[in-house]
């Protein structure tokens, strides 16, 4: 579309991993390539004049900051795929009237916090728990989850997952989005001219939602999970190296190798079922004993912690692989040598705030604190957390392998939080079970065989 | 200085707090000799107690603080108590539900958000609920309680406004409106938007006869009501129903000579209420309001238990009382030179001052004794002396005990 209407940008395309861009056309214009849900951030907060990207992010902002200072200029004419919510077909659920009139509380998984929150005051739902999650929220139901809130192409995709849509909250396309106070004090009309009649588009009306499908008879759910262990894997980049180590230790797991996008596998244990989510999500999920076990590192285990300090999850052995450091980063040309030095110059005023990106939120907020850094801001980023650096953050705390990207960003490390391996994490209440007991301690020991 | 205070939150001044302790102090004083007895809920209450009664529009739930709890990872949140008579609800069901009346009153903060940061968003309250009682007789004992500390108060130009939530749920369903636009005016009306009221008139003309004195006149008396009455001959039985209950209250409180005006628009929020509600006025600004709510309790308890009360705000009552404090002799003891002698004898006196029942303070700094009405100046290490100066007369006296000094500040 960009290079449609002559706003090309050299190197913007899927394979690059180039953040920063100029436009030839246009020298006064720079542009970032960021997460989709960082655009609408970064635009709301001022760090960018204009931005692209999807209405559900759009969408999710706004719901949970109704005064933020964003603007919908323009639907762009592309963009797939709606937002649903959906039931699982085995919930007896047929419409969305009979999530009032049902007792019981609703467990609500989504990547969307906000609407989700939102939509619940909407539907008027009295009793529910909203999972916030990285991903894969349709991996959740039935048993972990008895909604969702989700994008998808379309109702077949949704019901190709064993899903059922209750309601499509809106359909997805991309906008050009702008800052309010940038847009009424500053001139960015040669760009917004770009953007002419053939590209914009009336925005799709959001139709009030309705069940879209007619009601499905409910099937019952297998019996005997209960006394079984649940055990989460990774998806995405721990996806190999955890497949390699469960080789190694004699755990044989159909499917969980390839490159099959199926969620749900089986192993040669009867009693050990196995899910396939965001390592993000394990803590949070294992906690509320949707899972017994789960294979996630250790950072994403403390972020929890940090968070929910009494939380039944705990670490139950080090997998020795996906050795990664927590660092904290700052830009080369600033001469902070280390924690001690930036603690100095914040408390002179140089920074007012700090501005601080990390995907670890929790894990950020403690380690300022811990080192009685006064004023500062967290922006949570969602991935490629460099980017931001030096213009819309001071400091990075972000996980690094080798280092070597946080040196062809220019970015140097001054401190190291913490020491990051994937592990195994088990619910508390799981371990000391008499059911479960014996069967975790078994898959431990075999976990523990992968490690000689 | 920078604004340090976080936005949309106020400090009280002392000014402020001598007038919210009067507040407070004539309110409790009312409550007690009615027989209320006092409580207080937690300041973090769980959220699903406000989206399960289902009282709270999506629009007020939005403005909800509400998050999780540091053991919430449950994904259950918590919330600073944005209404304070849904926690008192929950206070009798959870420990004195075998007492079939209960009459409770509380001084609260709650918690709403508000975008501009112009507006409180804690707010004081004084509050009242009579849980249990007999119809009737307990609203008219609620409305007279709320009058009566707004009177004793002395706020100027008091309007008391009358309204139903179950005359205006009754008169919404009259409309006949298909469901999705009766909750759209419903969802209005409890923003507070009630030109949906008129902006709906159905397709029956009849309806216009008794909606239209309701929607625009401001009756005065039970007589008021009485008319609507007659003019609504083919309204529901829902309708009469409430009307009569309205005008039993209005009767009521006719022949207790309680001033009031008829406005049906007087009430927010009346998912919550069932029965009468007011509010109070002062000088143009809302100071309270209140009403008859049976449904809340059965919603949290499953028993039938019918309920009303009220709240007046404190923060607006702060503004517009001028409550200057009560007067008290104001002393200041000024020590000649701080060694333990003379700090001694300093402390002492100002001891016995305040047993008095004045207000003593001492001081070796020799500030400018302003607001004080005395000062005394105390010199002499091993048989102190006392000059008293009083700074209204601008009389002064020298005395050599304490005993004399006491004597002459009391007067």
């Amino acid at each position: 579309m960009l290079n449609g209407i002559a706003l090309g940008f050299e190197d913007y395309d899927s394979g690059a991993r180039r953040y920063r861009l100029q436009s030839p056309r246009y020298p006064f214009l720079s542009a970032k390539v960021l997460q989709e849900r960082d655009v609408c951030v970064q635009v709301a907060v001022g760090n960018y004049d204009l931005g692209i990207c999807g209405s559900d992010w759009i969408e999710e902002l706004q719901a949970g900051y109704p005064a933020s200072t964003l603007v919908r200029l323009l639907g762009l004419n592309y963009g797939e795929g709606s937002l649903y919510l959906v039931a699982s077909c085995h919930s007896g659920i047929s419409g969305v009237g009979d999530l009032v009139s049902r007792q019981g509380s609703w467990r609500i998984v989504s990547e969307y916090s906000n609407l989700t929150q939102a939509l619940t005051s909407n539907l008027r739902l009295r009793s529910f728990r909203i999972f916030p999650v990285w991903g894969a929220a349709g991996a959740y139901l039935p048993e972990d989850a008895d909604l969702a809130v989700l994008w998808a192409r379309n109702e077949k995709e949704v019901e190709s997952q064993g899903l059922f849509p209750l309601m499509e909250l809106f359909p997805v396309q991309a906008f050009l989005i702008a800052n309010r106070d940038q847009l009424e004090n500053k001139d960015v009309s040669p760009i917004l001219g770009c953007f002419g009649p053939s590209t914009i588009s009336r925005p799709r009306t959001v139709v009030p939602g309705k069940p879209s499908v007619a009601a499905r008879p409910a099937a019952s759910l297998s019996q005997g999970q209960e006394k079984g262990v649940k055990l989460a894997l990774p998806d995405g980049h721990q996806k190999a190296p955890t497949s390699q180590f469960l080789e190694r230790a004699g755990l044989k797991i159909e499917g969980y190798s390839g490159k099959t996008s199926e969620r749900r596998l089986s192993a040669d244990l009867e009693w050990l079922s196995i899910k396939v989510i965001r390592p993000q999500d394990m803590p949070l999920h294992v906690a509320n004993g949707n899972f017994d076990l789960a294979v996630t590192g250790r950072d994403w285990l403390l972020e929890h912690l940090y968070r929910f300090p009494s939380s039944p999850v705990i670490e139950l052995l080090d997998l020795g692989f996906g050795k990664v450091k927590i660092v904290a980063a700052l830009a080369q040309e600033t001469s902070v040598a280390d924690i001690a030095d930036l603690r100095a110059l914040v408390q002179a005023g140089k920074f007012s705030p700090l501005r601080v990106a990390s995907e670890y939120v929790n894990i950020a907020d403690k380690y300022l604190r811990d080192n009685h850094i006064s004023s500062y801001r967290l922006i949570p980023t969602w991935g490629a957390s460099e980017a931001f650096l030096p213009e819309d953050a001071d400091l990075l705390i972000d996980n690094t392998q080798t280092g070597k990207t946080l040196a062809e960003h220019n970015l140097r490390v001054i401190d190291v939080l913490l020491r990051s391996s994937a592990c195994l994490i088990g619910n508390e209440h799981s371990i000391s079970s008499p059911d479960k007991r014996g069967k975790i301690e078994s898959v431990v020991a075999m976990l523990r065989r992968g490690l000689e | 200085m920078e604004n340090q205070k976080c936005k949309g939150m106020r400090d009280l001044l002392p000014d402020d707090m001598l007038r919210f302790r009067h507040i407070e102090d004539l309110f409790r004083d009312c409550c007690r000799k009615c027989d209320y007895q006092e409580v207080r809920t937690p300041t973090l209450e769980y959220l699903h107690l406000f989206t399960a009664v289902g009282t709270l529009t999506p629009s007020m739930l939005g403005k909800v603080y509400s998050f999780l709890d540091w053991d919430g990872w449950s994904g259950e949140r918590v919330v600073l108590r944005p209404d304070s008579t849904i926690p008192v609800a929950r206070l009798y069901v959870e420990n004195l539900s075998e007492h079939e009346q209960a009459k409770l009153f509380y001084v609260s903060n709650s918690f709403v958000f508000e975008g501009t940061g112009r507006k409180n968003r804690e707010r004081w309250q004084c509050g009242a609920e009579f849980i249990g009682g007999v119809k009737l007789a307990a609203d008219a004992e609620t409305i007279s309680l709320a009058v009566e500390v707004v009177n004793r108060l002395g706020l100027s130009d008091v309007r008391l406004q009358l309204s139903h939530a179950g005359l205006v749920k009754a008169l919404i369903r009259e409309l006949n409106l298909g469901a999705g636009e009766e909750a759209e005016v419903i969802g209005r009306i409890l923003d507070g938007d009630w030109e949906a009221l008129s902006e709906a008139k159905s397709t029956r003309a009849e309806l216009d006869r008794f909606l239209s004195p309701l929607l625009n006149l401001r009756g005065k008396s039970g007589s008021f009501l009485r008319n609507v009455r007659a003019l609504s001959p083919t309204a529901s039985a829902s309708f009469k129903s409430s009307l009569d209950d309205f005008i039993g209250i209005a009767t009521l409180l006719d022949d207790l000579d309680c001033d009031y005006e008829i406005d049906i628009t007087a009430i927010r929020s009346f998912e919550y209420y069932t029965g009468v509600c007011f509010r109070l006025l002062s000088d143009g600004e809302t100071i309270g309001g209140g009403g008859r709510y049976d449904d809340l309790i059965p919603l949290m308890s499953g028993k039938s238990t019918p309920a009303c009360g009220f709240a007046l705000y404190i923060d607006p009552i702060i503004r517009l009382l001028s409550y200057k404090g009560e007067d008290r002799s104001r002393v200041l003891i000024v020590g000649e030179r701080p060694v333990p002698e003379t700090v001694k004898v300093c402390f002492t006196l100002a001891k016995s001052l305040r047993d008095a029942d004045c207000v003593a303070e001492v001081d070796f700094q020799r500030r400018e004794p302003s607001g004080y009405r005395w000062v005394v100046s105390v010199s002499g290490e091993d048989v102190p002396s006392f000059a008293v100066t009083d700074l209204e007369r601008k009389e002064q006296q020298n005395v050599s005990s304490p005993a004399a000094v006491l004597s002459i500040v009391s007067g």
